[in-house]
């Protein structure tokens, strides 16, 4: 019976992916050596992804004795070992990343990729103020990031300031730009607030794109100064004043790079920090609380509007950090760096690690990022596969794979809560 | 991102209306014109901005019916016009390869292809990243929706690769409007199709609306999904129909689209639905005539914008609107103020 159910379960389900597939795979339009375009039949990679189809819909059927996924949000069998596991892993993981640059064997193409990951850690932990806690969909979080980028990069070439001195006025400006999006249209409905946000990173990019006296247009900004181990520079020259020489070591260009794979961590670190610690404060609670319920919130005499600004402009000053990290290590930005997809992807990673979670927004980034890094060669497919899994965690398990919170503050005992006790309000 | 500025502009007077925002600065205004040229320079803004806006208003009613009915923002309705542009160049090139692409019959062909085959799509769309959400906490079938994006673009982009498609002109040539000092207003072929296929694809879809059962259920859903399906109304089938129907006006749009600009590529998608999404809401989300008459008055503003302003901004003058729109006219023009319930 069963079987029966799931042949023809997967039966309808290969007709439909014959019909979204054929065209699509099986005919590629090319354009031909005279211009004009051509069709290239390639009707096995169809075929592969119709058999795929049913084979998949068949052994789903077959396994659940369902047609359709259901969402979950109870505890799986799985979420006591994470959250064990987690417990183990966030100093492990610690630990690996402070002592990274001293690990035998690393060269400079790991530390690179350590500082990539690194930043969009940061980038995760940043947007998860806003995304995770708050609850607020920002869709045009790169946006911050750029400001932050091109606030250092504007200062140090026009008014000639040090990098430790635009790293804090990075941050201002950013949030000072979160404060004044956020103003306006923190009144609107989740939703609208994503499309807004959106367009205004848009906004952004478009402007810096084509004011070209200040900004050089697409052609970006380079020669953006480095950074200086307070002071001293990291000079190949080795002489009284650089790092080398004051240090008595012998100059290395891998010693910026080990700076920098620390700044970055120090950055992340102290985003991560914030968060946990303004987690317990009344505000961290208000974000939490908006994000559970908004009319509750109110109701209870909670400033909407301000704790609304405040996550966003947190969220925004960590991103403006991370901008002007960003700018210092290139020492090249255009607004090719800042678009869409670049949201799209820290997103990515703030939902696929559990909204809320600073482990697992970690985890994510150092698979999500340090993973397709690896396998280069499948560039192209990345964004699919982001994408892909966006929606497959949002279809099985919109709480995140844990699924379980343990309350910020609680009275007596303090217990996990079900993900299924937590009622979601309509803000 | 591709560069737009390799490729053979595609029409003549053409604004061309989505494309990167880097080096596109050659194709829209064509320079200032002296107060004798003004009249007939307008004229050809006016009918430019005309059949632009109905492309606009085509896509904002398949957000505006969605949002309607589930309260979501269809954040992948953008990327269902770009499959719907790539349909129909697909199917263009099948059967011209066939040579059935002459004359009105090869063109309805192409129409009813692109609407099955992207019907298709919005019902699978629907069936795998929103039905199994319904219920769920608010942002998740938006996160899902932003990942069928993603999807969907990057699907495109390794299926038929990243490089700009240009079609040849199906229907060149025009209607002298006027012509004056030597300014001549073209009403092109190809905007008179646009018109005239809109026209009737939106007074089908009234009907459709207002008179037969499927409309009727389509309206209860939207007062009240629960009471409905207590009324015997199958509301699963009613939003799968919705996802159907917005589909092929998507992917009507994405046929005028491809014959009108001749140059899709996989990323079309976000710019135009982002623009017909502030069509919806200028219009006032969930009203139909009102997501036709944001997209009239988008496709207006940008149309007039790249003609007098700079062309360069002109994507910034369309999420202004959006913006201005949500903070000072959140209900849109023809919505209605929503009531929030507890």
């Amino acid at each position: 019976m069963r079987l029966q159910l799931a042949l023809k379960d997967a039966l309808i389900g290969a007709v439909v992916a014959a019909l979204l597939f054929i065209p699509l795979v099986a005919l590629r339009t090319d354009v031909g050596s005279t211009g004009a375009l051509t069709l290239r039949y390639r009707w096995t990679d169809a075929a592969i992804l119709i058999g795929l189809v049913f084979l998949g819909r068949l052994a789903l059927v077959l396994w659940t004795g369902r047609t359709g996924l259901r969402p979950s949000t109870s505890a799986g069998p799985w979420t006591l070992r994470l959250q064990r596991l987690g417990k183990l892993a966030a100093p492990a993981f610690l630990a690996f990343a402070l002592v990274l640059p001293a690990i035998p064997g690393i060269d400079r193409y790991w530390l690179d990729l350590g500082i990539l990951v690194l930043t969009y850690v940061m980038l995760g932990w940043g947007l998860n103020i806003v995304v995770g806690l708050a609850g607020l969909l920002d869709l045009g979080y790169v946006a911050f990031y750029a400001v932050g980028a091109y606030s250092y990069a504007l200062l140090a070439q026009y008014f000639g300031l040090s990098f430790w001195v635009c790293l804090p006025l990075a941050g201002i400006l950013a949030a000072f730009w979160g404060v004044l999006l956020g103003f306006p249209v923190l009144r609107l409905r989740g939703d609208y607030l994503a499309i807004v946000t959106l367009a205004f990173g848009e906004i952004i990019r478009v402007v810096l794109l084509n004011w070209v006296s200040l900004t050089g247009g697409p052609n970006g900004i380079s020669g953006i100064p480095r950074p200086s181990f307070f002071g001293l520079p990291f000079s190949m020259s080795g002489g009284e004043g650089t790092f080398a020489g004051f240090f008595g070591l012998e100059p290395s260009s891998v010693h910026r790079v080990i700076f920098l794979y620390y700044l970055i961590l120090a950055l992340a670190l102290l985003t991560n920090w914030v968060t946990i610690r303004l987690r317990r404060q009344p505000l961290g609670r208000a974000w939490e609380a908006l994000r559970e319920d908004e009319i509750a919130c109110r109701a209870l005499g909670i400033n909407v509007t301000i704790t609304k600004l405040t996550a966003f402009a947190l969220g925004a000053m960590f991103g403006g950090f991370a901008g002007a990290f960003f700018a210092t290590r290139q020492a090249f930005i255009s607004p090719e760096s800042f678009t869409f997809i670049e949201s799209a992807i820290i997103l990515a990673i703030v939902v696929l690690g559990g909204l809320g979670s600073q482990i697992g927004v970690a985890v994510a980034a150092l698979v999500l990022i340090g993973g397709t890094e690896i396998f280069r060669d499948l560039q192209e497919w990345r964004m699919l596969v982001f994408g892909g899994a966006m929606v497959v965690i949002m279809v099985l398990r919109p709480r995140g794979l844990v699924g379980t919170r343990t309350p910020s503050i609680a009275l007596g005992k303090r217990r996990a809560i079900d993900g299924k006790l937590v009622g979601e309000g309509h803000g | 991102m591709v560069q737009a500025g390799i490729i053979a502009p595609p029409s003549p007077d053409g604004n061309f209306p989505y494309a990167a925002a880097a080096g596109m600065a050659s194709f829209g205004a064509t320079g200032k014109h002296g107060l004798e040229g003004f009249l007939a320079y307008a004229l050809q803004q006016l009918i430019n901005g005309i059949s632009l806006g109905m492309i606009y208003g085509l896509i904002a009613v398949g957000y505006t019916m969605v949002y309607g009915i589930i309260g979501m923002i269809n954040f992948a309705h953008g990327d269902v016009f770009m499959i719907g542009a790539f349909l129909s160049l697909i199917a263009v090139l099948l059967l011209s390869m066939g040579g059935m692409m002459g004359g009105p019959a090869g063109i309805i062909l192409v129409l009813l292809l692109s609407i099955v085959i992207t019907a298709a799509y919005g019902w699978a769309i629907e069936r795998i990243a929103y039905r199994p959400l319904r219920g769920s906490f608010r942002l998740a079938p938006l996160i899902s929706a932003i990942g069928i994006s993603i999807v969907l673009q990057n699907f495109v982009q390794v299926s038929q690769g990243a490089r700009v498609k240009p079609m040849e002109t199906l229907i060149p040539g025009g209607v002298e409007v006027m012509r004056e000092d030597g300014f001549v207003v073209q009403f092109a072929y190809t905007q008179m199709l646009i018109i005239g296929v809109t026209l009737a694809v939106l007074a089908v879809f009234t009907i459709l609306v207002t008179r037969t059962p499927l409309g009727r259920a389509m309206r209860a859903c939207e007062q009240d999904r629960k009471m409905a399906s207590l009324l015997g109304i199958d509301t699963d089938k009613t939003i799968s129909l919705t996802f159907v129907i917005g589909a092929a006006l998507a992917s009507v749009a994405g046929t005028m689209y491809l014959l009108r600009y001749g140059v899709i590529d996989f990323f079309i998608g976000f710019l135009a639905g982002v623009k017909a999404f502030t069509a919806a809401v200028l219009g006032g989300i969930g009203s139909l005539p009102g997501a036709v008459l944001g997209g009239l008055l988008i496709g207006l503003i940008e149309t007039f914008w790249s003609a007098y302003f700079s062309v360069q901004y002109k994507d910034v003058a369309a999420f202004s609107i959006l913006v201005l729109t949500l903070i000072f006219l959140p209900t849109g023009l023809l919505g209605r103020q929503e009531v929030e319930k507890v």
